[in-house]
């Protein structure tokens, strides 16, 4: 099992990385390497032959993390372990540092990257649905210039992004989370470490009792990180109980349509998407509480 | 060929090669530099067999490129024994407590554990119970073992008590 030949291009600024993936003349497919923890897989299993291969990891200014005017910036190399242990994300973005964890095992962490795991829109993955779930900003530099792209513009299909071929993904920008916030994301995988069969992220805002704001998303049950806005609406200006929350978990499972494969069928993806919903929105309200 | 030359540190020792930019870290451990302890399994990040130490941490060799390793030190499970005869209390610990069988899976292992007990020296967060244990080892497959051996080993190389119990 080895990669299928490819021309190296390693570039040191942004600039570069996207001159190398604008300049391709016969060259065919282009492709980012960021961690390399899908990637480099899919090439050595040749399901991914590219012409040439953009390694930005000699990039420099892709790696910090940073808080300003309630904003969370994080640079699109930011290792997912290095994210996971960082104080601004465990305060500020507390639904990815639940959400890490869950991704791959500690080696994988350690290599892996925020905004690859972004950009490979896997529609399983735990970061895309984070990002859908806070309403990121993805911000990418083309040939263009520099341009922000909401997260629910950004997953297209599956695999699939609003990037175009030139573009590079810089950095993901996240509102920090106020006081009375909590967090929680829930997964089912068939074995530690799998991609989900169906995951759920939930960042619950209370105000007293009551809910403020809830902001659900779900992975793995089709082709893109699905928003839960039946269920958020179903929360919103609610005390969380047992009616409330089969409500809210019904309305949004009865609007998916996952499809079967051979870890899960269809209606059992459903059925776990409910329970994790029950589950993800009772833990992220219990840490909103304690924030109280 | 498509090749470059990158300069690496193997186990304390500084090495310039050329290496075709489609070569694994992996397979320049084991093809260019006769490394072999390193084994590989899956090739492609699931079983863990070929984990090493990446300046400080633990990665998989298979996922990523040897040009990538330019300029970085990294160490494989040659790297711990110091040579006197004597093994690295990580694996006296594993010895000691019978964690292995067939071995296929041991430098994995050895290195993912290691990792830990670098990560405690560090002050980085490790695991405490054997629950947690467990999930730091998930990335690490053995189908010998039944992994309870596994984890009363890391227990030891964690608690550093390797060779104290007879």
């Amino acid at each position: 099992m080895k990669p299928a030949v490819f021309e190296y291009v390693s570039p040191t600024s942004v600039d570069e990385a996207v001159t190398a993936l604008s300049t391709t003349d016969d060259i065919g497919d282009v492709k980012v390497l960021a961690g390399g923890q899908s990637l480099v897989p899919l090439l050595s299993l040749r399901l991914a032959q590219p012409g040439r291969i953009v390694d930005i990891n000699g990039i420099e200014n892709l790696s910090e993390i940073t808080e300003e005017a309630g904003v969370v910036t994080i640079g699109a190399l930011v290792r997912q372990a290095v994210a996971g242990r960082s104080d601004v994300v465990r305060r500020s973005i507390p639904l990815m540092a639940a959400a890490i964890p869950l991704i791959g095992h500690g080696a994988i962490r350690n290599r892996g990257t925020v905004g690859g795991s972004i950009a490979h829109a896997d529609p399983a993955a735990e970061l895309p649905t984070v990002a859908a779930c806070l309403d990121a900003e993805l911000v990418a530099q083309g040939p263009g210039g520099e341009r922000s792209i909401r997260a629910a513009d950004f997953f297209t299909g599956f695999f699939t992004t609003a990037l175009s071929e030139d573009e590079i993904l810089t950095a993901v920008r996240i509102r920090a989370a106020g006081p009375g916030t909590g967090a929680a994301y829930e997964e089912v995988a068939r074995r530690h470490g799998d991609f989900a069969m169906a995951g759920v992220a939930a960042q619950v805002r209370l105000d007293g009792d009551t809910v403020a704001e809830a902001r659900i998303a779900i992975s793995g049950v089709d082709l893109a990180p699905v928003r839960a806005s039946k269920a958020e609406a179903a929360l919103a200006g609610r005390t969380i109980d047992d009616a409330v929350l089969d409500e809210a978990a019904d309305a949004t499972v009865a609007d998916l349509s996952p499809s079967s494969d051979l870890h899960g069928s269809a209606a059992y993806r459903k059925h776990i998407a409910g329970v994790l919903i029950r589950k993800a929105v009772r833990t992220a309200a219990a840490r909103a509480r304690e924030t109280l | 060929m498509n090749t470059r030359e990158i300069t690496v540190t193997v186990n304390g020792r500084k090495r310039t090669v050329n290496v075709e930019v489609r070569r694994t870290l992996a397979d320049f451990l084991r093809e260019d530099l006769g490394l072999t302890a390193t084994h590989l399994g899956c090739e492609h990040g699931v079983c863990g067999a070929c984990t090493v130490i990446v300046d400080g941490h633990t990665e998989r060799s298979c996922t990523q490129l040897a040009v990538q390793a330019d300029g970085r030190e990294i160490t494989t499970v040659e790297g711990l024994a110091t040579g006197d005869g004597e093994l690295h209390p990580v694996q006296q610990a594993l010895r000691d407590n019978h964690s292995f069988q067939c071995g296929f899976c041991t430098p994995g292992f050895v290195m993912t554990i290691y990792g830990m007990c670098e990560d405690k020296k560090a002050g980085r967060p490790v695991p405490c119970s054997r629950t947690e244990i467990r999930e730091e080892l998930s990335g690490n497959i053995c189908r010998c073992t039944g992994y309870q051996s596994i984890v009363d080993g890391t227990e030891a190389a964690l608690a550093g008590t390797a060779g104290k119990e007879s």
